[in-house]
């Protein structure tokens, strides 16, 4: 299983190359295009502000390959947030790949604390071989400002003030808004359903 | 929901865990990577890792701990202790590191936070704060790693708390001095207080000695998580009896 972590410059990519090393899996960080488009699996991971990963996704021509990406694809965090055709972090508004229809803005928490942080409760919306041997309120860890509504794309939700998407999916593009690499047995499950696609 | 956090921290000096009274007579409590397995395996919701001589001794921690570290952990940790630029907080996160927090340097350089907050998004931004109540006012001190070299900064803490957050720290982390170590329970006035002024996540330190500790801070403080040290490095605590026990109560907590 060839499984390439795209860099897109942000912080902590290693801890996702060290969860698919607990499932004896070997990964490859890089940001060229060629290795990405022949890798059987590929990872989308960031964390932190979006226009800043946006620009250095763009500064390294990763747009259109990401775009034409056909084999499965798992955005993490900012990297499923950045599927999505617009994102807005306060007053900056910022384009994604646009393979998912759809828009991330400020999750609202209502009177709870913000950023969004901590273990959370998955409930199904919709079935896919993602979720296989996940079951509703089982706990992953979610640690975000940022949120998609519930939408056509989304396979899991979460609360939190508002309901928002935990898991989408659209076509072979599919991501996480919570960290599977640091949700314990689920969120190893969902890597480890991940890898078992089929391509 | 969201659960309810339980963090065992682990106080690293020299490459071993350590434990102070009033953060003082440290004592050797074990290794880095088996406490950390340790605490994941009975439970633990996530792990704070605090190199409680980095600052004092003008030292930085070790990224070689911390991606061993995240090697072998699957729940959420963070690291403290001397990181005092952008560039020393980076280090930390790309050698996975879920979050950095800052305490004596915050204070030192208030801008810092803001500056680490831009660059690597306020979620991974954690302030600590090291409190003392005098005379009924709540006062915060720096470089409390070494009896010797700790200072009054002239800040309230209320005060410092909304700086804090305003500048972009993304969750607090608040030790109420007067409590750590002696097992007396949480401070739950001034958790309280600073709650009401805390727009980010909030967690309580120093304090903790049995179960009911936890159930009154989550229920008068409403406090995010919970942090503490002894009772879960001696096991006077277990931390699927406490998790049990609070979940029992009807305290939202991940089992």
């Amino acid at each position: 299983m060839s499984l390439i972590i795209i860099d897109t410059g942000c912080a902590n990519l290693s801890s996702v190359a060290f969860a698919f090393g607990r499932l004896g899996v070997e990964s490859e960080i890089t940001a060229e295009a060629d290795r990405i488009k022949q890798a059987e699996r590929v990872i989308l991971p960031g964390v932190g502000s979006a226009p800043y990963a946006m620009q250095k996704i763009r500064n390294r021509n990763l747009v259109p390959v990401v775009r034409g990406l056909k084999q499965p694809v798992l955005g993490i965090c900012l990297g499923m947030q950045l599927l999505f055709d617009t994102l807005e972090e306060g007053d900056q508004r910022v384009e994604g790949f646009g393979v998912v229809k759809g828009h991330v803005g400020t999750l609202e928490t209502l009177e709870k604390p913000s950023p969004h942080m901590g273990w959370n409760t998955l409930k199904t919306v919709k079935e896919d071989s993602l979720l296989k041997g996940i079951k509703d309120n089982e706990y992953a860890y979610f640690v975000h400002s940022f949120a998609s509504p519930v939408g056509d794309y989304t396979l899991m939700k979460c609360d939190y003030g508002t309901s928002f998407s935990a898991i989408i999916r659209q076509d072979n593009f599919r991501g996480c808004q919570f960290h599977p690499e640091r949700s314990s047995a689920t969120g190893s499950r969902i890597l480890k359903n991940f890898l078992d696609l089929p391509a | 929901m969201l659960a309810r956090r339980i963090i065992p921290c682990l106080d690293v000096r020299e490459g071993r865990v350590v434990k102070g009274v009033q953060f003082k007579n440290h004592e050797d409590v074990g290794g880095i990577l088996d406490l950390a397995l340790r605490y994941r395996d009975a439970g633990a919701d996530e792990l704070v890792f605090y190199d409680i001589t980095a600052s004092v001794d003008n030292r930085s921690v070790s990224p070689d701990w911390v991606k061993k570290v995240s090697e072998v952990l699957d729940i959420p940790f963070c690291v403290a202790g001397g990181i005092k630029t952008v560039e020393a907080a980076g280090a930390r996160l790309a050698a996975g590191a879920d979050k950095i927090s800052i305490n004596s340097p915050a204070l030192m350089n208030p801008e810092l936070i803001t500056e680490m907050s831009d660059a690597f998004g306020q979620q991974c931004i954690v302030v600590g704060i090291d409190s003392f109540e005098d005379g009924g006012t709540y006062r915060v001190r720096s470089h409390t790693g070494d009896p010797n070299k700790q200072r009054e900064t002239g800040r309230e803490t209320l005060a410092w708390v909304k700086e804090a957050c305003q500048r972009g720290a993304g969750e607090i982390v608040l030790n109420c001095m007067n409590q750590d170590g002696v097992r007396k329970g949480y401070d739950i006035r001034q958790l309280a207080a600073v709650r009401e002024v805390c727009p980010v996540p909030l967690i309580a330190s120093g304090g903790a000695g049995e179960i009911k500790h936890f159930k009154d801070v989550f229920e008068q403080a409403n406090v995010d998580g919970a942090l503490a040290a002894s009772v879960f490095h001696k096991n006077i605590i277990p931390i699927p009896t406490l998790k049990s026990d609070l979940s029992k109560s009807g305290i939202a907590i991940r089992l």
